[in-house]
């Protein structure tokens, strides 16, 4: 499996360098000035052309491409734009938020999504089963940001339980951190609950129907352990891959959860940079995300070996 | 193989729950009072020389000083300066700066950073550079005197070093102040009230101030950008919330004090909490603009130009962009209403009857064969759109075939660059608009321009615009100075380079125990309490 691991990992290498190229070529072809935002509204032509020119933004194709992918290979990402700040910092000051919505998001999705797939599979049919499916049908068609407006309003501003927005880091203490946490998870935990849930129920259905659930029945196991230790243990398969779909769907979630939430996290990082044509952001974050989703994805296949012993790397 | 999974993970999250319910509640609670404010954007750019952009002008009144400021009477006041004089051929003015001034880092504010601040500006601003090539020199008589020579006089030196609006001539350390003019600072060093700490500054979130304890405030009560800048508060966090609907939760609960630019259509839900207050504190607002493209047919004929005069009707502008007569309303002058040079000259053209049947008639003498008008549309500017739309009606309306370019701003401001015609991806009219204080003289109202390719976007070629202005600098006293704005405005009837579309108020909100904001075009964050 070792062998395996190392081919993977190094297979990420081109694929890196083609992500790298596609977004470079994309965004060179893309229209927007930086200049011209950063210049302002009332500046001159001259102006935004003296502001080009310092940028390197007047240079052709190849050498930008060029200077940008020999500044990667030494690890540098290069620096903003407009704050001139380097990208690695801005993405270490947007790590952490991110890492927890994405965390706590999975945990409320899972925690709540798992049990109730398996429940509403051995209830196939019956009341439990169709309230199960039901919610994961609100939660498919609820946009976030609709759920997230409605918690706020009823939580955080009638209530007062909780706060509207903001992030607290986990160093200023537990509670501040899950404060914060708790409607953001929440709200973009639903959907994915509702996709979990949906998997969990169908998968074991396929597996409950096999002749040795039926033996361990027969031998007088209890429905319980039936349940979790036979039937769930191989249903985990297509469950582990649809979790591992979900951390790179939740990147894309994670965008609007952050903007109602005013959650300092990479998603909006990207979102402004790409609004203002922040390009050394854009090129940092989309090769960080697809770095995390190769290794995501590697984690999914190496994972299945525990779940199911006839799978060998 | 056994199940170990569900216990490992359970252990897993016990151990993780366990290590977060031990650390510290790290104390990072922070002493005195600490003013929450959202701002209009967000902070990008530290260099309020390199940017106009507004919130970098924001940020530069927090971080540095200015020699001279307007107050609300539209005087112009000391505010670094102890004193200055003219000589009586007025070529040469002395200033003296006041005493005890420093910058962040301990060093006296001195007359060699005062010129080298001045000279920076003077390479981007438009009322610098006017300044500048009337310059002969600048020198320093000692650390607190310097003396400005200039080639002739020019009856604005004092209007041009107190210009409240971007790009500001904010002093900074001379070692700053010598950087190249298009290349951005690296530091944050001004002698202004707060001081940036630029640790804890994240971009798209939080900017963090404190107060400068060794900031000397004049003695004078605060009026605009004059007077004296005393920070009543410790601690000022810029908290940068995009989403309109939860900074307004944000303000009802109370977790922000103070949202500088709230959307009208937000006002009912703020109005019911009693804790909040809604306010106008910006006594000249901006001005929405519909702009032409003077290079490229068919606006480049005065004769379409004057249909759409024709029928603009600036209460539906006011109406679609502030959605209440009470934040938004018609003013039918070049220069912003409520301001010395306003005037009603040859307004009629805007404020009479609407004349869709003069307009069409128009359109046919003009030579129009339906063309296509693009329309630069910035979806995500709402002042801009609500302006795109209307226009966009209007022109189908008398018969202009228009078509609105929707694209985010950042497109837009690209695309307006273009001189090309519409088929090559140019475009024919733009929206934006200008805060008050951008527009309210000759010397600063870029759209008003007839420098042809040298004129601000739209490249409009009108030499008599070009004499007029010139004409206007050379007022000596106010009432020539009024006398030459009004040619000049009737000359801009004339030719049309843009159409002032509406005078708009954005409200602000606030917490009632921060009582002190100052009433001014600029959002000014000293002198504001915390109870």
């Amino acid at each position: 499996m070792l062998g395996y691991t190392l081919r993977r990992l190094a297979a990420t290498i081109p694929v890196m360098g083609v992500v790298a190229l596609f977004v470079f070529s994309l965004l060179y072809l893309s229209p927007g000035d930086p200049a011209a935002i950063i210049a302002g509204d009332i500046a001159t032509e001259e102006d935004i052309a003296k502001i080009r020119a310092r940028l390197g933004l007047d240079q052709p194709y190849f050498i930008r491409f060029g200077t940008w992918l020999w500044a990667l290979a030494q690890g540098d990402l290069g620096t903003s734009i407009f704050t001139g700040l380097p990208v690695t910092t801005l993405i270490g000051q947007r790590l952490e938020p991110t890492l927890a919505l994405t965390l706590c998001t999975l945990v409320v999705a899972v925690a709540l999504a798992v049990p109730l797939g398996v429940i509403a599979a051995a209830r196939a049919g019956g009341w439990i089963d169709r309230v199960v499916m039901a919610v994961s049908v609100v939660g498919f068609s609820v946009p976030v940001f609709v759920l997230a407006y409605g918690l706020v309003l009823l939580f955080a501003v009638q209530l007062e339980w909780l706060p509207v927005q903001g992030y607290t880091p986990l160093k200023e203490g537990f509670w501040p951190f899950l404060r914060h946490m708790i409607l953001p998870s929440v709200a973009l935990g639903l959907t994915y609950m509702a996709l979990i849930a949906r998997i969990t129920r169908a998968s074991m259905l396929d597996v409950l129907s096999q002749d040795y659930v039926r033996t361990a029945h027969a031998k007088g196991l209890a429905p319980g352990t039936v349940l979790v230790r036979h039937a769930l243990k191989n249903a985990a398969v297509p469950i582990v891959t649809i979790i591992g779909i979900g951390i790179a769907l939740l990147i894309g979630g994670v965008v609007v959860t952050e903007t109602v939430f005013a959650i300092p996290g990479i998603g909006r990082l990207v979102v402004d940079a790409i609004l203002r044509r922040d390009y050394p952001i854009i090129q940092g974050v989309t090769l960080l995300f697809s770095a995390v989703y190769v290794l995501v994805n590697l984690l999914v296949d190496l994972s299945y070996v525990f779940f199911d012993p006839r799978i060998r790397y | 193989m056994t199940f170990p999974r569900i216990a490992s993970g359970r252990q897993l999250a016990a151990a993780v729950l366990g290590c977060c319910l031990l650390l510290p509640g790290a104390a990072l609670a922070q002493s005195g009072k600490t003013l929450k404010f959202i701002p209009e954007a967000d902070l990008r750019i530290l260099d309020p020389i390199v940017t106009t952009a507004y919130i970098t002008r924001n940020y530069g009144y927090m971080v540095f000083d200015v020699l001279l400021a307007v107050d609300e009477k539209f005087q112009i006041q000391p505010q670094m300066l102890e004193k200055y004089e003219v000589s009586a051929d007025k070529i040469t003015y002395t200033f003296t700066l006041r005493d005890g001034l420093k910058f962040h880092d301990g060093a006296p504010v001195r007359s060699a950073d005062c010129i080298a601040s001045i000279e920076r500006w003077a390479k981007r601003d438009v009322f610098g550079q006017k300044l500048g090539d009337l310059t002969d020199s600048w020198t320093a008589v000692n650390a607190k005197t310097f003396r400005l020579k200039l080639k002739k006089p020019f009856p604005y030196v004092l209007d041009a070093l107190a210009k409240p609006s971007s790009n500001v001539p904010f002093i900074m350390p001379e070692r700053m102040a010598k950087t190249d003019a298009s290349t951005p600072v690296t530091e944050s060093i001004g002698s202004g009230p707060f001081k940036f700490v630029k640790a804890e500054w994240v971009p798209g979130n939080k900017v963090v101030f404190v107060k400068n304890a060794d900031y000397v405030p004049r003695k004078e009560a605060p009026s605009w950008g004059a007077g004296g800048k005393v920070a009543k508060v410790d601690r000022v966090e810029w908290i940068y919330i995009p989403d309109s609907a939860t900074a307004a939760a944000a303000l009802n609960a109370g977790e922000v004090d103070w949202w500088q630019q709230m959307p009208p259509d937000l006002i009912p839900l703020l109005a019911k909490n009693k804790d909040v207050k809604i306010e106008n504190t910006d006594p000249l607002g901006s001005i929405g603009l519909l702009r032409f493209n003077h290079l490229q047919p068919p606006f480049n004929n005065v004769k379409l130009r004057e249909a759409v005069l024709a029928v603009v009707n600036q209460n539906d502008y006011a109406i679609a962009i502030a959605g209440d007569p009470k934040n938004g309303k018609p003013c039918a002058s070049f220069f912003t209403c409520g301001t010395p040079l306003a005037n009603s000259a040859g307004s009629t053209v805007l404020t009479g009857k609407r004349d869709f049947e003069r307009a069409k008639a128009l359109v046919k003498e003009s030579g129009y064969k339906g063309e296509k008008v693009i329309i630069l549309d910035a979806t995500d500017q709402p002042i801009v759109h609500s302006q795109a739309l209307v226009t966009a009606d209007l022109l189908k309306k008398i018969g202009i075939n228009a078509e609105l370019a929707a694209s985010d701003w950042g497109t837009v401001i690209t695309r307006r660059a273009s001189k090309e015609p519409v088929e090559k991806g140019g475009w024919s009219i733009l929206h934006t608009w200008f805060v008050g204080p951008d527009i309210v003289s000759p010397a600063l109202n870029s759209p008003l321009r007839g420098a042809g390719e040298k004129s601000w976007f739209g490249w409009p070629n009108d030499p008599k615009l070009e004499e007029l202005r010139d004409k206007w600098f050379d007022a000596p006293t106010l009432a020539d100075q009024k006398k030459a704005a009004e040619e000049l405005q009737l000359q801009g009837w004339k030719t049309i380079p843009y159409i002032p579309t509406a005078q708009l108020i954005i409200p602000t909100a606030y917490r009632s125990n921060i009582p002190g904001i100052i009433k001014s075009p600029v959002t000014f964050l000293w002198n504001v309490e915390k109870k």
